[in-house]
């Protein structure tokens, strides 16, 4: 059927063979409904064509476009102790790792960490996988951001942050709340080192992260349309009985509200990444590209 | 007439014989027999109440935890605290009351005390919003802790909040911000800070002003990563699960002292600390006073040093 879905019109196509079509080829943009082909919405970062949407995309996906000539380098994140808690709800949580996993590739959980350059400038990155449970963070997440401010602190090069996450691993109990204070000390001592340290707040950041590292950069960058806050809008709504703004907690939001500087096209991020670094770290200008 | 829980019914019912037999005995010439009947049952019900409270189940130890009758901050900090003297607001916004803080003397030594207080009436609780901290009350624990830095003063923080407050306002405030920026100068500090948990330890809104040099944690008061409820409605998609939630979290003292999240679990009055709020507040102080006069030596380097290195450590140990 390959032939025939690459040739009708995607509305078209939607009508006639939605359950023919292979998932991996067509998608719907959530945001405009219009379907649109994988391989353009790779060429374009994952950014709708038709409306603009940014579509969550996952560490992968994002790092060859941040980094000249799509060279990075991945570190490796030492693991912490697994299942500390034994935790079993309906589901035992070392099977949801697993299932994860298999799906991550080995030992994925949560973050990619990198680093290289961006026009020029070193730059080491975090970034959390909302694709794997949920971007929670829990130990392993922790054990990366820490990761990632020493590697930073090391190369003296700035640590970036693109969070994107559903709050705490609830699987791991108090020692995913801990994560909090955890990351707050690896992205300080960041700081601390005098070099920046900037997150990018992609779709959706909320909870705990949001509560910790999220909120802690010199410079604070989001994607459009990002869905930022602390508590969940269902949580929200329970406890207020309040229907919130339609722009609640969005990127927008957050930025009207003081909590954002920038808020920036996915296809701009490396550039201004770029800029802001050079400036704080007092380097000369990035050469044009 | 006092609150009982609901596994509580066999107390209840043994107290409510004895009250009823002394009212019989007051006007009565049968009062010896009555006497050696209220002596026998007092006896049974204090067995029953030890019996009861040495094997109480997670979820039982949240209902504790967040008992009505059960001492709040205030009362720790009328109990402990002479020359309180209560400061107020954030300088930007508002006062929020559900964060007491102030200046005062703790065990002799002047200190700032930040507590969160849930109030225990109709009129208190919405006064201090049962204890749900809004962005204000956050910045108010950052202005107070930075405050006592800036003078040398340690810094004890009562903590007791089912979470942070999770309103529309709240986020056009950024609470996100408020809680990271509270975590970020609680282990900034370069005086030691002692914090102890009173009652219910809720997520970020707890940790906000927990992330100390010593976490101390009354025997039955609960900490975790969200509320046994909300847990539940999560991962097993039902609130009416919180009992199995609070069992699988392991929230209770003794498991976050194996965990090492937990320094000092500080021993309650038998049958709780509801049952005799002055031997709890006393037993909190003796701990609190012990780890201040520990920290009080150590110059503010080594002290924050010492704060950040216990985290990073966190999660060498599982159950
Ligand atoms: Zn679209």
């Amino acid at each position: 059927m390959n032939w025939l879905t690459n040739f009708i019109p995607p509305k078209l196509k939607a009508l006639v063979a939605r359950k023919e079509a292979p998932e991996n080829l067509w998608l719907k943009c959530p945001a405009c409904e219009q379907m649109l082909f994988h391989r353009d919405l790779d060429a374009n970062q994952q950014v709708c064509n038709h409306c603009g949407h940014h579509l969550r995309v996952r560490p992968l996906q994002r790092l060859p476009h941040l980094f000249d000539g799509g060279k990075y380098e991945v570190h490796t994140v030492p693991k912490p102790i697994v299942d500390p808690l034994k935790f079993r709800d309906q589901k035992r949580y070392i099977d949801r790792l697993k299932e994860a996993q298999s799906q991550a590739g080995p030992g994925g959980d949560g973050i990619v960490v990198a680093s290289g350059q961006m026009e020029g400038q070193p730059a080491v990155v975090a970034i959390f996988d909302f694709g794997f449970m949920g971007g929670s963070m829990g130990m392993a997440v922790g054990e990366g951001v820490v990761t990632a401010a020493r590697i930073a602190v090391q190369k003296k090069a700035p640590l970036i942050l693109f969070s994107a996450s559903g709050g705490a691993r609830m699987q791991e109990g108090i020692l995913s709340l801990m994560q909090m204070p955890r990351t707050t000390i690896a992205v300080r001592e960041v700081k601390e080192a005098g070099l920046p340290y900037i997150v990018v707040l992609t779709d959706p950041t909320t909870g705990g992260v949001t509560a910790s590292l999220a909120m802690l950069g010199d410079i604070h960058i989001a994607e459009p349309g990002s869905l930022i806050g602390f508590s969940g809008q269902r949580v929200t709504q329970a406890a207020i009985r309040e229907t919130p703004p339609p722009d609640f907690q969005r990127a927008e939001f957050q930025y009207k509200h003081g909590m954002v500087d920038l808020v920036v096209h996915r296809h701009e991020l490396r550039k201004t990444l770029a800029r802001i670094t050079a400036i704080l770290m007092k380097r000369p200008a990035a050469e044009a590209a | 007439m006092p609150t009982y829980l609901d596994f509580e019914k066999p107390i209840a019912d043994l107290e409510g014989k004895i009250a009823e037999l002394r009212h019989q005995g007051s006007g009565d010439s049968a009062g010896i027999d009555i006497a050696d009947e209220v002596a026998k049952l007092q006896a049974k019900v204090e067995r029953q109440i030890r019996t009861t409270y040495t094997k109480l189940t997670a979820w039982q130890r949240v209902q504790v935890a967040r008992h009505p009758e059960r001492p709040h901050a205030k009362h720790y900090i009328a109990g402990l605290v002479e020359e309180f003297t209560p400061l107020a607001g954030d300088r930007g916004f508002a006062e929020d009351a559900a964060i007491m803080g102030g200046l005062g003397r703790i065990a002799g030594r002047p200190a700032m005390i930040i507590g969160q207080e849930k109030g225990d009436d109709t009129e208190s609780r919405v006064k201090h919003n049962f204890g749900m901290v809004k962005p204000e009350g956050y910045r108010k624990a950052q202005r107070l802790m930075q405050l006592a830095d800036r003078f040398g003063l340690p810094v004890v923080t009562f903590v007791d909040t089912a979470g942070a407050y999770p309103g529309i306002d709240a986020e056009e405030r950024g609470q996100g911000e408020a809680i990271a920026r509270s975590i970020e100068v609680c282990l900034d500090l370069r005086v030691p800070l002692v914090s102890l948990v009173i009652g219910e330890g809720g997520s970020g809104g707890a940790i906000a002003i927990a992330a100390a040099n010593r976490v101390l944690m009354m025997e039955h008061s609960v900490y975790s990563v969200i509320t046994p409820e909300g847990c539940a409605s999560i991962l097993w998609r039902s609130a009416e699960k919180a009992q199995e939630a609070a069992e699988a979290m392991r929230m209770t003292s003794d498991d976050l002292k194996k965990l090492a999240i937990c320094d000092e679990i500080v021993p309650e009055p038998v049958g709780g600390a509801h049952r005799d709020p002055a031997a709890a507040v006393k037993a909190a102080g003796d701990a609190i006073a012990r780890h201040l006069a520990d920290l009080e030596n150590l110059d503010g380097d080594t002290v924050r040093r010492a704060r950040r290195d216990k985290f990073l450590a966190m999660g060498q140990v599982g159950l």
